[in-house]
């Protein structure tokens, strides 16, 4: 996927958190920008491929993006990497090592928290790594100050040589506001210096780094300490002085506009003796972050007294009315209570896999089979974990359904001893972290099957490129990986390799039967392309021939969303068994022709539509 | 000039792939146009599949938060039926929802978990909420394409905002000129058919 965002004139542009930094990115002249798609970050690349003289990639997973920015910044060029919050903790291992070499050219790592978890598999507070790198964290609370902190952060970076994480949440990356935009800089590398000491981390070279490391760290305190980033917000109001951070801050101007408000910006370090003389002009302390009490702890650890987290919870999200429930709390008052119609009960509407989605076969059969556990991944195919198919036991962690199911089957007792042991992954995820995965099943000849499903696109994220696309960031043509190949050079046998084609169910069965049944190490690819994307076509669309259906139901455990059901009857059949018929009907117009409903349709209900209607192809945006 | 001392609060709701977002996006272009202070936010990590969408706009002299609370939206804008019902406990008392009597019935729905609402109009008239409903998916339709359902539900909101409709149908053609001027003109009717459908909808109520 290849955005473009035009290049504008200086002037109020009306921008998301993502849009901003990426207008801040290039606007500070970064030559090397890099990152790994991750709700809710995915868009900052997007929106910087657009961008003209600067290099933009998709990586392979976050570690990599982060060693890609580090290597720029060795050469001295300004450089950028992005990710959501467990990105960081893939690519932990690199920032714990480049905060002792330190940085050259200036190198900001934006990490958007899924605060809420609308898309992730849970919650972090990635502050926490300003602790545990020493390194400055940045908390911007809206669009204009996710520009202006973008720009701040590589001034800092190149100060201090450090690199500076930018601390983004779900209310800063997705929240458009106006935002006043300059123009680019451009900023020359000053070339690489060889300096072994430095860039070469053997235990000789690192242990005089510390210091320096710790140096830096006080430094960074006194200039938090003189930063116009942290300032105090006066208030006639003053039985309540809030320290507030990120999109909190907004939040307490929101609901209480006459306390006072000390606001961090560079809330790493935090500026301890200047919110010791804020506390004392307030009655009483409150501090407001998002997620966890962690500035809260550093202020009480300094003797400062605050309330935070007894009032306010550290799960999910702030909000204004969150924080006058906590207040009144605190107050001993009743907590407000607006007037509202009573919220009304509505079925959930999880999300759904799309309309013909190549996934649906494969979880329609792994559906249909028994004795089976199923270690999964993160990606679209998550899904399979829900209804109709509820086949889908395990999702922890990138890659995670490999070593999740090799350890499985070296764990299993005699209880489990006849289970087939499949493992579920994506194309991207496989390539993100899976392949080592892999590489330790065929290693270890686990009796694994894994099911490699290969949609040639970052599903999820909205259907970004991958080295299985053949197309980088920007749409240009790449090799293009050969994912057989790729398994028979790790080691599983060439006969246990197999591509098939998810919407020939009798095929893909016939393949999982057999494959679980021999126990070695066996591949088997799927290679039907994301309906989202743009090598997928559709075809002459299905309807439901009335008279035909027998609501025997078989074709909504497929599970796509367009077959919907017209009326269901209660009946009992010649054994005395009671069962209700559901008969159906198809969305003609959503339909996309895959078959997919056609295969378990016992009576022929299900047949081409005439006169064929156009189905009409989403557009991915 | 509207008045513009006051925050006003749009919600919009629907499920993923009907253009909720690129909505709430026009009507946000519509109040910048006019220089207010605007904030659009929206949590749709996984909406793309199928699942519930809201989109909130804020406008004003100063917005700060950009969360409408529970009881402070202004308008709702509901374009499947059961999802202006999920969410008209946002409407302020007394204010309106323009409702796409519409429905998009979800898988789980299909497979018999769940039921969808008998009348998810009827109850939200029970509530007390004045809702103004027609079948804007149907009139997309017959339009010529289910994808213009977000222009129709565009044109059903114009007369209900703090400023003239003009501003908003302006803002619909200039996004349209400007990426897909083959398609101004349909989103142009699209817009006046989702007006005349409100305005009817509510001579009928």
């Amino acid at each position: 996927m290849s955005a473009s965002q035009p290049v504008t004139a200086p002037s109020r542009l009306f921008l998301s958190g993502n849009e901003a930094v990426a207008r801040a990115v290039w606007e500070a002249g970064t030559r090397v920008a890099a990152a790994y798609p991750g709700t809710p970050s995915t868009e900052i690349l997007e929106v910087l491929a657009g961008y003209p003289d600067l290099y933009a990639e998709w990586s392979i997973n976050e570690k990599v993006s982060l060693e890609v920015a580090l290597g720029a910044s060795m050469m001295g060029a300004r450089a950028f990497c992005a990710m959501k919050h467990v990105g960081l903790n893939v690519a932990s291992d690199a920032l714990m090592t480049m905060t002792v070499t330190g940085t050259e050219g200036g190198l900001v790592i934006a990490v958007a928290d899924d605060v809420g978890m609308s898309s992730s598999q849970n919650e972090q507070d990635s502050r926490f790594w300003g602790r545990f790198a020493h390194v400055p964290v940045l908390e911007p609370a809206d669009s204009q100050e996710a520009y202006a902190m973008t720009l701040a952060a590589f001034d800092l970076s190149e100060r201090y040589r450090t690199p500076v994480i930018l601390r983004l949440t779900t209310r800063i990356c997705h929240v458009k506001g106006l935002v006043l935009a300059g123009e680019r800089r451009e900023v020359e590398p000053g070339g690489f210096q060889k300096d072994p000491r430095r860039w070469v981390m053997v235990p000789g070279n690192a242990k005089p780094r510390l210091p320096l490391m710790f140096e830096r760290e006080r430094a960074l305190r006194e200039e938090s300490a003189a930063s116009p980033l942290n300032f105090a917000v006066a208030g006639r109001d003053r039985r309540i002085g809030f320290v507030a951070t990120g999109p909190a801050f907004m939040h307490v101007r929101e609901a209480f506009p006459d306390a006072p408000v000390f606001k961090l910006g560079l809330s790493c370090p935090p500026p301890l003796e200047r919110l010791r003389i804020f506390a004392e002009t307030v009655d009483e302390l409150v501090v407001v972050e998002e997620t966890e009490p962690l500035l809260e702890g550093e202020i009480k650890a300094a003797g400062i007294a605050c309330r935070g987290k007894d009032l306010l919870p550290s799960i999910g999200e702030l909000a204004p009315d969150v924080l006058e429930r906590g207040i009144a709390r605190l107050r001993g008052e009743a907590a407000p209570e607006p007037e509202v119609v009573a919220p009304q009960q509505v079925f959930p509407r999880p999300p759904t896999m799309c309309i013909a989605c190549p996934h649906l076969g494969v979880y329609y059969t792994l559906s249909q089979m028994r004795n089976i556990v199923i270690s999964g991944d993160i990606g679209c195919y998550t899904l399979g974990a829900g209804h109709p198919w509820n086949a889908l036991d395990t999702c922890i962690s990138m890659g995670a359904s490999m070593g999740v199911a090799l350890g499985m089957d070296k764990g299993r007792g005699a209880v489990d001893a006849n289970k087939k042991i499949v493992a579920v992954i994506g194309d991207s995820t496989f390539m993100h972290m899976g392949l080592q995965g892999l590489l330790d099943i065929a290693w270890n000849r686990g009796n694994v099957t894994v099911l490699l499903l290969d949609n040639r696109a970052v599903g999820m994220t909205g259907g970004q490129d991958n080295p299985g696309t053949g197309r980088d960031l920007r749409g240009n043509e790449t090799p293009r990986v050969d994912f057989a190949a790729l398994c028979e050079a790790v080691g599983v046998r060439r006969e246990r390799i197999r591509v098939v084609d998810p919407y020939q169910l009798p095929v893909l069965f016939k393949a999982l039967r057999e494959e679980t049944k021999i126990e070695e190490p066996s591949v088997i690819i799927t290679d039907r392309p994301c309906v989202l994307i743009d090598h997928y076509t559709p075809t002459k669309p299905y309807e439901v021939i009335d008279d035909r259906c027998t609501g025997c139901g078989n074709c909504l455990e497929v599970g796509c969303p367009a077959i919907h059901v017209t009326r269901r009857e209660n009946t009992v059949k010649a054994s005395g068994k009671e069962v209700e018929l559901a008969f159906v009907r198809i969305d003609t117009a959503g339909c996309t022709g895959c078959g997919l409903c056609v295969q378990p349709c016992a009576p022929e209900a299900i047949v081409h539509a005439e006169p064929a209607v156009q189905a009409v192809p989403f557009v991915r945006k | 000039m509207p008045e513009i001392s006051k925050t006003t609060n749009i919600l919009v709701c629907g499920v993923g792939g009907q253009g909720v977002m690129t909505a709430t996006e026009i009507l946000a272009e519509a109040a910048l146009s006019l220089g207010f202070d605007v904030k659009k936010t929206e949590v749709a990590g996984m909406s793309q599949r199928g699942g519930v969408v809201t989109s909130h706009l804020r406008f004003g002299a100063q917005v700060r938060s950009p969360q409408i609370l529970p009881g402070e939206a202004d308008l709702l804008v509901g374009f499947e039926a059961a999802e202006a019902l999920r969410w008209g406990h946002m409407l302020r008392p007394g204010a309106a929802a323009l409702v796409n009597s519409g429905r998009i019935v979800p898988p789980v729905v299909n497979v018999g978990l769940f039921d969808y609402p008998d009348d998810p109009v009827a109850q939200m008239r029970t509530l007390g909420l004045a809702v103004y409903a027609f079948d804007a998916s149907s009139l997309a339709q017959q339009l010529g394409n289910i994808r213009l359902g977000n222009t129709v539900m565009l044109g059903a909101s114009a007369d209900r905002l703090p400023f003239p409709a003009e501003v908003l149908r302006d803002a619909v053609l200039a996004r349209f000129s400007a990426r897909k001027p083959h398609l101004a003109e349909i989103n142009r009717e699209a817009f006046e058919a989702g007006r005349q459908a409100v305005a009817a909808a509510a001579l009928a109520a």
